[in-house]
Order: structure tokens, then C-alpha cells, then sequence
């Protein structure tokens, strides 16, 4: 755990360095796979760079609207640059709606952007587990093991390695197989699959777990939630590719197929 | 499945398996038990969360005890203050973000201590002097009690990295906000400190 990394008089938030830096491989790695997806790299960039602004401004905006009479106040607070006057769900939703309408401006098609974003996304993954180890977020429950850490008073299980761990083999999976994608948003839906399924199997060694419904693990059941909704988005896109490639085969050719009695 | 004649390999098209509404509807309810069941087995009790048991200095965590002395030698202890908010801010006179940020905690004090705020300045004596210190405070017009680390110890035990780092403490002795660094904006300050004794209600 390394929080604060000390270079002579600078103190800095190692956490959110690690972030930034992720990011950044984030953005590279989007931009070099948006070209398989006909995707031009420059919109994804400005996509990017636009949904982090705006999620930003709105982290702040959201956060201020709670304590408007002292934001009111003190305006120049709007500025302050302490993360924890940010409201994360707020910034996440305004990102999101900027996102959103550059994107439809730009005509930009919603699946093959979302498979471009894949690898960086899974970068940025990454990164958050370093985050997590540098700052000793996310930590894991007591646990008596020959791996075990000690971290916060106790013995626990290093949730934020494995947490690395899994997101690594993600990213080197989103890496190899990006390009060879059946339809548009396998990639993004396969990712958001094996993201939630490694976040439901992962939380039972968290020590930090939001407890609800008599000892179920939150975080968990959102996790279920969203990798059922992925296998889903991942049937109905299938579909829909083949409905599409339907329309797009030629008469001849579908009469062809009727008659060696070809299926769908 | 097929075999690829080239590389001798089998592969799965996963296209066609995805279209397959039988075979696809079979993997998402078997999804649906198997993570269903991970679920129930790897439920917690709510007391099985560390949050609020173990002493550490993270948020989420018991604030660890302390005692300090005060520049006349009085002692204040943290368990001693249960039931109110304590709001923990370490600093040295040599630091400016903890200079600028003085005048913001004073003021929140004046506005909160018959609310049942308390802040603590906890000098890092060992990194600066008694009298810088006292120097400082009387210099800042500070009335909230400072209290002088001499030996670094609280310091250590809070594992404070950097100059200011606060801690806003609930009446339960809960840490329910760090910040590191500063200074810190007023309206972080307020608006912890007001979430805090709101939330205490």
C-alpha cells in the first residue's frame, strides 16, 4: 500500500496517478482498435476526452446542488480539487448523457464504438486494481491463508490482486480477440460479461461488502444482474445479425440454400 | 464446432452457438443457479464486515484511540469525546495548505461547536517545535484545542502520509471521511462536517 508517493516536496495521490495512467493506455488502446471497427480514432478520442469532462463537471455540479447555500457561498469552491466533494453517480450519469449525444451528432454507430472502447476499458480495469492496491480500497476479508496480507489491523485476502489478476487476463483476452468479433458489440458485451462475472465471484473475498437481504453481498447481486443482462444483449445482438444478414443475402442465394435444405 | 483444417485446431463459433435460443436460454439459467448459489454461499452476516470493529485509520474503520497533551500539559483523550463529532486535522506551522486552511476550520467551529463539533489540531511536534506551534495558533487566532504529537506516534498510528491530512469522525467513532492534502476547500469542510452532524441526529 502506497497512497502517497513522496518526490521531494511533492506529495503525490499515487491512487489517482495510477488512474490517470490507465486512462491514458486506455484511450491509446481504444484509438488503435476503433480502425477494425470503422471507427475513426479522432471521434473516439473526442468521445473520450468529452464523457471524462463532462462526467467530471457533473461529479462536481451534483455534489454542490446537496450544499448549494455553502457552494453559494463559497463558489470558488467549485474548483477545489478534493475528490471526495465529487458525487460519482451523478458524474457517471452526466458522462454518460454527454457520451450520448456527441455520439448521435457524430452518427457515430453505438456497437462498433462500444467493441472500439473495449480494450481500453479493460486497461482502465486494470488500473483500478493498482488504485485499489496503492490506496488499500477494496480490501479483503480477514482470512488466515499462506497468502494472506496484513492490511487495516488483520490477516486478509489480497482482494486487490486478484482483482489485477482477473482484469488482467480480461484485457489480454479483449486484446486477442477484439478483431475477431462475430457481430457488432460482441466484444463490448462479452467484456462487461466476464467483468461482472469475475466482480460476482471476487466479492465473496471482500472485506468491505455493503451487506443487505439478511448477509447477501450487494455489490454481488448487481453483478449477476448486469452479466445476465450481457448474455442476453449477447443472444438478442447475435440475432439480430443474423435477421440482418438475411435481409442482406441475395434472393438467389436464399433459394439456393432452400433448395440443399439449409437452416437458419 | 469445427475443425480448422490449417492449424489442425478446433474452434467454437460462438456466433451460431448465441443465435441458438435453446442452447443460449440453457448457459443463462445455468448462469442464473450457479451465481445464485455462489451468492447464498458466500453470504456474510452484516456483523462480518470490518466496518467499525477494528481500529484502523481508513474510512469505514474505528478511529484508533489516542492521548495527547495540550501545550499546557492538559490531556485529551479521543474516547473521551464519544458522542460527538471530531474532526482530526494534523499540521505543522510550517506547511501553507495547513496555514490557508486554519481560518476555514475555525470558522466551522465557532458555527458547530454547540452543535457538538470538536476539532483537534494536532500539531506534528516531532517535524516542528512547541513554540513555532503555539506561535502559529496564536497567530491564526485558533480557540479549538491543539494538541502537540511529540514524539510522532499518533502520527504514525494514522499513517499520515502528508501535510494537512483531516479525519472526520461521527459521534460513533466511525471514520467516515480522510482527506489528504489541502487545502481543503470550504465547502468540503462544511458540507462534511454538516453530513456528519446531520447524519448523527
Amino acid at each position: 500500500m502506497l497512497p502517497i508517493l513522496q518526490l521531494g516536496p511533492l506529495a503525490i495521490q499515487l491512487p489517482g496517478l495510477l488512474l490517470l495512467l490507465g486512462v491514458w493506455v486506455g484511450v491509446t488502446l481504444a484509438e488503435r482498435e476503433s480502425p477494425k471497427h470503422g471507427v475513426q480514432p479522432a471521434q473516439l478520442n473526442h468521445l473520450v476526452f468529452l464523457g471524462l469532462v463532462a462526467g467530471l463537471i457533473g461529479a462536481r455540479l451534483g455534489y454542490a446542488v446537496r450544499y448549494a447555500d455553502v457552494y453559494l457561498s463559497s463558489p470558488l469552491s467549485l474548483l477545489a480539487l478534493t475528490p471526495v466533494t465529487l458525487a460519482p453517480i451523478d458524474g457517471a450519469a452526466v458522462g454518460l448523457i454527454a457520451c450520448l449525444i456527441y455520439g448521435q451528432r457524430q452518427e457515430l454507430p453505438l456497437w462498433a464504438s462500444l467493441d472500439s472502447l473495449t480494450p481500453g476499458l479493460a486497461a482502465v480495469m486494470v488500473a483500478l486494481g493498482f488504485a485499489h492496491l496503492a490506496s488499500g480500497d477494496a480490501f479483503g476479508a480477514p482470512a488466515s491463508l499462506p497468502w494472506a496480507v496484513n492490511l487495516w489491523g488483520a490477516a486478509r485476502h489480497p482482494s486487490q490482486v486478484y482483482e489485477i489478476l482477473a482484469a488482467g487476463a480480461i484485457l489480454a483476452l479483449a486484446l486477442r480477440l477484439g478483431g475477431k468479433m462475430q457481430f457488432p458489440g460482441m466484444a463490448f458485451l462479452v467484456f462487461t460479461a466476464l467483468t461482472a462475472g469475475a466482480r460476482l465471484f471476487l466479492e465473496a473475498f471482500r472485506g468491505d461488502s455493503v451487506i443487505v437481504l439478511n448477509g447477501v453481498r450487494q455489490a454481488q447481486l448487481g453483478a449477476l444482474i448486469l452479466l445476465l443482462l450481457a448474455l442476453a444483449g449477447l443472444h438478442l445482438r447475435a440475432r439480430s445479425d443474423m435477421s440482418l444478414s438475411k435481409q442482406n443475402m441475395s434472393a438467389e442465394e436464399q433459394q439456393r440454400r432452400k433448395t440443399i435444405g439449409l437452416s437458419d | 464446432m469445427t475443425k480448422d483444417g490449417g492449424m489442425g485446431r478446433w474452434t467454437i463459433n460462438w456466433g451460431n452457438w448465441m443465435q441458438d435460443r435453446v442452447r443460449w436460454s440453457m448457459l443463462v439459467l445455468g448462469v442464473a443457479v450457479l451465481g445464485a448459489a455462489w451468492i447464498a454461499f458466500s453470504a456474510a452476516p452484516a456483523s462480518a464486515t470490518t466496518s467499525g470493529h477494528i481500529p484502523s485509520p481508513r474510512e469505514g474503520f474505528q478511529a484508533p484511540s489516542f492521548a495527547l497533551n495540550n501545550p499546557a500539559g492538559e490531556t485529551t483523550r479521543l474516547e473521551d469525546l464519544r458522542g460527538q463529532v471530531v474532526v482530526l486535522n494534523f499540521w505543522a506551522s510550517w506547511c501553507p495548505p495547513c496555514k490557508a486552511e486554519m481560518p476555514d476550520l475555525e470558522a466551522a467551529y465557532k458555527a458547530n461547536r454547540d452543535e457538538g463539533l470538536v476539532i483537534l489540531g494536532i500539531n506534528s511536534t516531532f517535524q516542528d517545535s512547541p513554540e513555532a506551534a503555539l506561535s502559529f495558533a496564536d497567530a491564526q487566532g485558533v480557540t479549538f484545542p491543539i494538541l502537540l504529537d511529540r514524539t510522532g506516534e499518533v502520527s504514525r498510528q494514522y499513517l499520515v502520509r502528508a501535510l494537512p491530512t483531516t479525519f472526520f469522525i461521527d459521534r460513533q467513532g466511525i471514520i467516515l471521511r480522510v482527506v489528504v492534502g489541502g487545502p481543503m476547500s470550504e465547502a468540503t469542510l462544511t458540507s462534511t462536517v454538516r453530513n456528519l452532524l446531520e447524519a448523527a441526529r
